[in-house]
């Protein structure tokens, strides 16, 4: 019975008990409704085994939109809980959980799958190439994401979530003050998507570097790539610095090394440091990809070329180079010193000057365009006020002598979901409704989309401004309630009746897609939104191969030219197409990292080391593995295009 | 598959071309991890608690054979990419496996060298410094350790499938990593032991 009790909640609570239940309901209808639909060999064929950017990229956003939910509950049920002075809906262990996985899956597990998908989906289109330099690792990546995320997301029915904030500050994470296994999952689960993350890194960099489409040179990329191309440079030397912290933190917790701990030499601020090393870039890996976005959509939707081409690319260079000389500025009341602090609010500072160059880069694309009021373009229109709202709230607490103030208080927490929300959700939102038809083959219902644009931007300012003048008034973040005394009541509720509105504005997404799956028109053609870029020249849905023939580029917009200007895109014969295999390896590989993950997590050595020994099978049978994919003919080719709809 | 025949036969088909870079790459990261490791350990070294200190612990000998054995190993993979580009397999395969052979020697050293830590009271669990340590050179040895597999691979590969273009690649990139090994051993043996024995 001893062996059990390890794997035991160590505050349950009914919630906890009802997510039990409901877990085991959903795994048990998916598991009948697969077996009597007979969709196992399907699920196997088509999506578990594929290596096919597409299919990733759709795997990716369903991961995302799910986690979405995840970390929304979480979010709700903080909310409730301070919302009315000493309330007792949670108790300060359940929230100090809920606040800690609440901020690992919106960025972990959230954002960043967000920020994959749209990269797998769109950047071998835009770039003209029948998928990415490495199709199997790239399934590899999304698995050990997926698994990664499995482990993560099963720790508050086993064992315990983690409850050191997502920061997990030492000492604090350590065994002294963090007893459940709870930083153990958080060790190991973002151990494995953040491998899945680094491979992503790899295996963009080379696809955009060496596989466009002939004539397209780098300064012709599309916005979108280049911004996905500058995320995946920081992806490559960001990651790894986490992954040594993860690792030291694992073995001080495990293993009881002294890295982080108070005694026998250890350091706890190198893990703060580490952190942020790795997770102030963190901010523009996700950053920089949704303001692609908001490029590429603002340009289609006023109908003009991006303005200053040029100086969005240099400006995301000198952010990227800047993220790394920033991460003091999460811990200037932490002893540095005035001079230490004083570099880093300056560098910090620096920042805002390449991001205000994108802004009004933006606001002139849009000068004397022929505005749509789309909703991917209400987004971005929504997105620039907000967005410079955070910026400047930003600029507030770059300055290391005022940080004292607002240091650990509401008011940062204001800030950086002012930054979030407006910057990531709503370009990933933005994103999604002008990419969905793209892959679904239907658009999603205008009126409906701007429903939910309007609650999600109104919940927004409802939720979060109020949180400025509770922080300036000095609400800490993270404490689980507050006195009656303090004055915090009234606006905490406004919080909460925004974030219910929020709430709303998520479910009428999944409203919008199922109404829109069922009553929209499916005639919408390749470009519905009259586009500019490769990624809309071929068809819709995109066949397997992307290109039936190799799209000519001679200029950052091939595609408007070839609508407005006559450019020839596709030209010359059509050629046999090499494709690559299906493989299980990498779910199967993934699906082994989630037992040895499970194993650390819980001290279990056997099934870790035969777990791991598994790893390295895998590995070994991938290196002895002859596969030379498959070719598509030239007749398949022609009855395809035809089937979609004329010959491209 | 398209065979290039004016590029080396690592570099011949579009695939082999990718999967160079993506691993330049990688080294990139690579190059992170290991820069990371470094500044934890420069940045603990000093904290060693009531544990030994690094001049207590280093002893010259064994890491000079290991630094000889390593570098010598990086060299004899260099001959091996070269007699690999003038086609002479028995010759690429002898040069592999006496790389294989020299790492192999590397861990055998180091391994004595950690059980001499262990002998003088300096664990994993010791001190801050003793940690660091043992996670910077246990990660370089892990590599190693990984190499040894990954080349005996890559030489059963050569001996069943010849030098096809697939082959070259490997063995080429493998050469990449094993050279990277060595580049880290000389901070290793320069900003670890060298620094810790002044």
């Amino acid at each position: 019975m001893e062996f059990f009790q390890r794997f035991a909640i160590p505050h349950p609570s009914p919630a906890i008990y009802a997510s039990m239940v409901a877990i085991a309901l959903v795994s048990i209808g998916i598991v009948v409704g697969l077996t009597y639909f007979k969709k196992w060999g399907y699920l196997w064929r088509e999506w578990l085994t594929t290596v096919d950017h597409k299919k990733i990229g759709i795997m990716y956003l369903l991961s995302a939109i799910l986690m979405l939910f995840r970390g929304g509950a979480d979010a709700i049920m903080m909310r409730a809980q301070l919302a009315t002075p000493e309330a007792k809906l949670l108790d300060a262990q359940h929230y100090n959980e809920i606040f800690t996985t609440h901020g690992v899956v919106m960025i972990i597990f959230m954002a960043m799958p967000f920020i994959f998908a749209f990269m797998n989906l769109i950047v071998p289109l835009q770039i003209g190439a029948r998928d990415v330099a490495f199709p199997r690792l790239n399934a590899l990546s999304f698995w050990l994401f997926f698994f990664g995320a499995m482990l993560f997301n099963i720790s508050f029915v086993v064992g315990g979530s983690p409850d050191a904030g997502w920061t997990s500050y030492f000492p604090l994470a350590g065994n002294d003050f963090s007893t459940s296994v709870g930083t153990n999952y958080y060790m190991i689960a973002i151990q494995i998507s953040g491998i899945g993350s680094l491979m992503t890194g790899i295996n963009m960099i080379t696809t955009i570097l060496k596989m466009r489409a002939p004539g397209m040179k780098l300064m012709q990329m599309p916005m979108f790539t280049w911004s996905a191309f500058i995320a995946n440079v920081i992806i490559v030397f960001a990651f790894p610095v986490l992954t040594v912290a993860l690792i030291m933190g694992t073995t001080d917790r495990l293993f009881g090394t002294n890295f982080f701990t108070t005694g026998n030499g250890g350091m706890d601020m190198l893990w703060a440091n580490f952190f942020w090393v790795w997770g102030h870039p963190e901010v523009y890996i996700l950053i920089l990809p949704a303001f692609g976005l908001y490029s590429e959509i603002i340009s289609t939707f006023s109908s003009r070329n991006l303005y200053g081409y040029k100086s969005m690319v240099a400006s995301m260079v000198i952010i990227s180079l800047l993220s790394f000389l920033v991460w003091t500025h999460h811990f200037f009341t932490m002893g540095q010193g005035a001079l230490t602090n004083s570099i880093f609010s300056i560098t910090t500072m620096a920042i805002s000057v390449p991001t205000g160059v994108k802004i009004f880069n933006w606001l002139f694309t849009m000068w004397k365009g022929k505005i749509r009021f789309t909703v991917p373009m209400l987004y971005s229109i929504g997105f620039i006020p907000l967005f410079v709202i955070g910026g400047v709230t930003g600029v507030m607490l770059a300055m290391s002598a005022a940080d004292y103030q607002y240091h650990n208080t509401m008011f940062l927490v204001a800030h950086f979901h002012n930054a979030i929300i407006p910057g990531v959700v709503f370009a990933m939102l933005a994103g999604l409704t002008y990419y969905w038809p793209k892959f679904f083959g239907f658009m999603l219902n205008e009126k409906i989309g701007k429903s939910t644009f309007w609650l999600l931007s109104i919940g927004f300012v409802l939720a979060f401004f109020p949180m400025y003048i509770t922080g300036l008034d000095g609400q800490a973040r993270r404490m689980y309630t507050y006195s009656e005394a303090t004055g915090f009541g009234p606006l905490n509720m406004v919080s909460f009746f925004g974030a219910g509105l929020m709430a709303l504005g998520f479910v009428t997404i999944v409203w919008n897609i199922y109404y829109s799956f069922k009553n929209s028109p499916r005639d919408i053609g390749s470009d519905p939104w009259d586009a500019r870029s490769l990624e809309w020249a071929t068809h819709t849905p995109v066949p397997v191969y992307n290109f039936a023939r190799m799209p000519q580029v001679n200029s950052s917009e091939a595609f408007w030219d070839s609508k407005k200007k006559g450019h020839q895109l596709f030209k010359g014969e059509y050629q046999e197409i090499h494709m690559p295999n299906n493989s299980g390896v990498p779910f199967v590989m993934s699906a082994i990292f989630f037992v040895a993950g499970f194993s650390f997590v819980f001290a279990l050595w056997v099934p870790a080391v035969i777990a791991l020994i598994g790893i390295f099978i895998c590995m070994g049978l991938r290196s002895f593995e002859l596969d030379h994919g498959y070719h598509i003919h030239v007749e398949e080719i022609e009855e395809t295009e035809k089937k979609l709809g004329g010959a491209k | 598959m398209k065979i290039d025949h004016s590029q080396p036969l690592e570099y011949s088909t579009d695939q082999n071309q990718l999967n160079i870079l993506g691993f330049w790459i990688f080294l990139g990261a690579e190059i992170m991890l290991f820069a990371t490791l470094f500044t934890a350990y420069f940045t603990l070294a000093g904290r060693t608690g009531s544990g030994p200190t690094p001049a207590d612990m280093f002893e010259i000998t064994p890491v000079l054979i290991e630094t000889f054995v390593l570098l010598t190993s990086s060299f004899t993979i260099g001959l091996g990419i070269h007699a690999m580009r003038l086609g002479r397999k028995n010759a690429m395969l002898a040069f592999f496996g006496i790389t294989l052979l020299l790492g192999l020697g590397f861990l055998g050293v180091e391994i004595y060298e950690f059980m001499h830590y262990y002998h003088i009271g300096a664990t994993y669990q010791t001190s801050a410094f003793t940690s660091a340590l043992m996670t910077t050179l246990g990660t370089h040895g892990a590599h190693v350790t990984l190499g040894l597999f990954w080349g005996t691979f890559i030489i059963i590969q050569v001996i069943k499938r010849g030098l096809t273009p697939q082959n070259a690649n490997k063995a080429f990139i493998f050469s990449l990593y094993w050279h990277f090994l060595d580049v880290v051993w000389i901070f290793i043996f320069s900003f670890v032991y060298l620094k810790g024995m002044m």
